[in-house]
C-alpha cells in the first residue's frame, strides 16, 4: 500500500526518502519461506494430535514414527531394494513407451499415407483409459514383470505420440519453405527445421509420459507384486502398517518430482535459444 | 525452365492460375544481368506469385519458358531466421562444404553484425533479424536477388539504413536484384527500372536515370514518383493533398 502511495504523490513523498535509508537493514528474503509456513504447521499439528492419541497409529502414524520408519528401511536395505526394482520397471516401461510414441509421431507427422494409417488408430485408442486394461493384461501377460511394463509403456507412449505429433504438424511452413530455397533437401528440412520446431511440445509430452509412468506404476504394482514399492505398500497394509505405508507414498511422491526435474534440466539446456530462457 | 549460369532473367509467356482466378497473363519479362529492377505493383496484383515462381517455390508451368540463374536467394518479408540456430548457423544454413563458418562470419561482418554471429535469433530487433536475413542470401553469391517486400515491416529510420544498405550489397556483388514492393519511394530510390504490375500484366516500364544518391528534393524525383502513383491508380488530387 505505501508503495501505491509513493508513486502517486511522488512530489510529497521524495524528500522523505533519503532519510528512510540508513535505517533499512538488509533483510533475508522471508517470502521464499513463507509458503512452507502452512505445511509444518498442518505436520505440527498432526504430531501433536498423534501424541494426544487423538489419531490412531492404525489410521494415520505420526510423522515422528514415518521419520524413523524410514531411517530402518534404509538401514535394513529394504528400501534400497524395492526402490530399484521399481525403477528397473519405470525405466524399462518409459524406454519402450517413449521409443513407441516418437516412432508412430514421426512417422505420422513426416508423411501423409504414415497420417492416414497410424493416427486415426492411435487416436481412437488413447480415448480408452489404459487403466482398464489391467484385466485384459493380466489374461495376455500373466501376473509377472511383463504386465507392468506393458501398462508403464502405454501409459508414456500416447503422451508422447500426440504432442510431438502436433509438434510436427505445427511447424511454421515458412521456415520449412525458408530452408528449401536455401537449399535444404527432405532429409535436411527434418533435421534442422521439423524436428527442432517440434522438440518444445515433444518435451512437453515427455512430462506427461512421466507422470503418467508413475501411475501406471502405482496400479501395476498393485497385480501380485513380489518387490518394489508397491509391494512395500500392499504387504504394510496387511500388517496394519501405516508409517510403511507413508514412507511408500511419500518415495512415489520423490520420484515423480525428480523425474520432472530431469526433463526441466534437460530443456533448459535444448531449449535454450527460446527468448524466456535466454538471459541477459 | 533452364538453368544458366549468367545473371540474366528471361521469361515468356508465364500464365498463372488459382482456381478461375488468373494473376499472371501471358507474362514476359526480361531483366538485365546485374540490374536493380522494382516490381510495384497492388496487392492482388500478382508481383508475390512471380516472385514465387522466379525463386522456384512454386513450379513453373509448362507451358512457359524461364530462363534463371542457377544461383538464387530470396529475403523475404520477414527474417523467417530458425529459432533454433545461432546467428551465424543460420547464414550458413544449407550450405555445403567446408570453411562455412568462415563463410557466414564474412558475409555477418558485411551486414555489420560481425559481433552477433553467436547470438540467438531471439535476441535480435527487427532490423537486426532482416541483416542477417540479407547475410543468408549473400552467403550464397547469387546472381539473382530476390526481395519480396523485405522492409516493410521496419521502423522508417532502419528502413532508410537498410536502403543504404542493400544499395552497398549490390554494388559490391553485383547480383541481379528484383525487389518487390508497394512503396513507391523505396522503388525510385534504389532501382535502375520500375516495373508496375497491374492485374497480371506488366502496365508500365520505367527507366530510372536519376544518379545516386537519390533524395526526395529532386525535381526528376518527384516527377517520377508522381507518375508511378498514377500507374498504380492513385489521383492527382490525393498526392497534392497528401503533399
Amino acid at each position: 500500500m505505501s508503495d501505491t502511495h509513493a508513486i502517486g504523490g511522488r512530489g510529497a513523498v521524495a524528500p522523505s526518502a533519503p532519510l528512510r535509508v540508513p535505517f533499512s537493514f538488509p533483510r533475508p528474503d522471508l517470502s521464499r519461506y513463507r509458503r512452507f509456513l502452512s505445511p509444518l504447521v498442518i505436520v505440527l499439528l498432526w504430531q501433536a494430535a498423534s501424541m494426544a492419541g487423538l489419531i490412531a497409529p492404525r489410521t494415520l502414524a505420526a510423522p515422528t514414527t514415518i521419520i524413523a520408519t524410514t531411517w530402518e528401511l534404509l538401514l535394513s536395505g529394504e528400501l534400497p531394494h524395492h526402490l530399484l526394482v521399481s525403477l528397473a520397471r519405470v525405466a524399462s516401461g518409459l524406454a519402450i513407451g517413449v521409443s513407441t510414441g516418437v516412432a508412430l509421431a514421426l512417422v505420422a507427422g513426416l508423411s501423409r499415407r504414415g497420417e492416414d494409417i497410424v493416427d486415426a488408430p492411435m487416436q481412437m485408442l488413447r480415448t480408452l483409459p489404459f487403466l482398464a486394461l489391467v484385466p485384459l493384461f493380466i489374461l495376455w501377460f500373466g501376473i509377472g514383470e511383463t504386465p507392468k511394463i506393458a501398462l508403464v509403456s502405454l501409459g508414456s507412449a500416447f503422451p508422447v505420440y500426440l504432442t510431438l505429433f502436433s509438434g510436427i504438424r505445427g511447424v511454421d511452413p515458412k521456415l520449412a519453405e525458408a530452408g528449401r530455397v536455401f537449399g535444404l533437401d527432405r532429409r535436411g528440412l527434418v533435421r534442422h527445421v521439423i524436428l527442432p520446431g517440434a522438440l518444445p511440445s515433444g518435451l512437453v509430452g515427455l512430462r506427461y509420459a512421466f507422470g503418467s509412468a508413475w501411475l501406471s506404476l502405482v496400479i501395476a504394482e498393485q497385480i501380485n507384486a513380489t518387490a518394489g514399492i508397491g509391494f512395500l505398500i500392499n504387504d504394510a497394509r496387511d500388517f496394519l502398517r501405516t508409517d510403511v505405508i507413508v514412507v511408500g507414498l511419500l518415495v512415489y511422491a520423490l520420484l515423480g518430482l525428480g523425474a520432472d526435474a530431469l526433463v526441466r534440466a534437460f530443456e533448459r539446456r535444448a531449449l535454450a535459444w527460446r527468448p524466456n530462457l535466454i538471459k541477459g | 525452365m533452364t538453368q544458366t549460369n549468367d545473371r540474366t532473367v528471361s521469361v515468356r509467356g508465364l500464365t498463372r492460375r488459382f482456381g478461375s482466378n488468373t494473376v499472371l497473363h501471358g507474362l514476359d519479362l526480361e531483366l538485365e544481368p546485374g540490374s536493380f529492377v522494382a516490381l510495384l505493383g497492388r496487392s492482388g496484383s500478382g508481383k508475390t506469385t512471380l516472385l514465387r515462381t522466379l525463386a522456384g517455390l512454386d513450379a513453373a508451368p509448362a507451358d512457359a519458358e524461364l530462363r534463371l540463374p542457377d544461383a538464387v536467394a530470396v529475403v523475404f518479408q520477414e527474417p523467417r531466421l530458425l529459432p533454433w540456430k545461432r546467428v551465424w548457423n543460420n547464414v550458413a544454413l544449407g550450405l555445403p562444404g567446408s570453411g562455412v563458418k568462415g563463410r557466414a562470419e564474412r558475409a555477418l561482418g558485411e551486414v555489420g553484425l560481425a559481433k552477433h554471429h553467436e547470438a540467438w535469433p531471439a535476441t535480435l530487433s527487427g532490423g537486426e533479424a532482416q541483416r542477417v536475413a540479407l547475410a543468408r542470401a549473400l552467403v550464397r553469391e547469387p546472381r539473382l536477388l530476390l526481395l519480396d517486400e523485405p522492409f516493410a515491416a521496419l521502423d522508417a529510420l532502419t528502413r532508410i539504413r537498410m536502403h543504404a544498405l542493400v544499395l552497398d550489397l549490390w554494388r559490391a556483388h553485383g547480383p541481379t536484384t528484383l525487389i518487390v514492393t508497394h512503396d513507391v519511394d523505396e522503388a525510385v530510390l534504389l532501382a535502375d527500372r520500375v516495373l508496375v504490375l497491374d492485374a497480371g500484366r506488366i502496365a508500365a516500364d520505367i527507366k530510372v536515370d536519376i544518379p545516386r544518391p537519390r533524395g526526395h528534393g529532386d525535381a526528376r524525383f518527384a516527377a517520377l514518383r508522381r507518375r508511378l502513383l498514377s500507374e498504380l491508380g492513385v489521383e492527382a488530387e490525393v498526392i497534392r493533398e497528401a503533399a
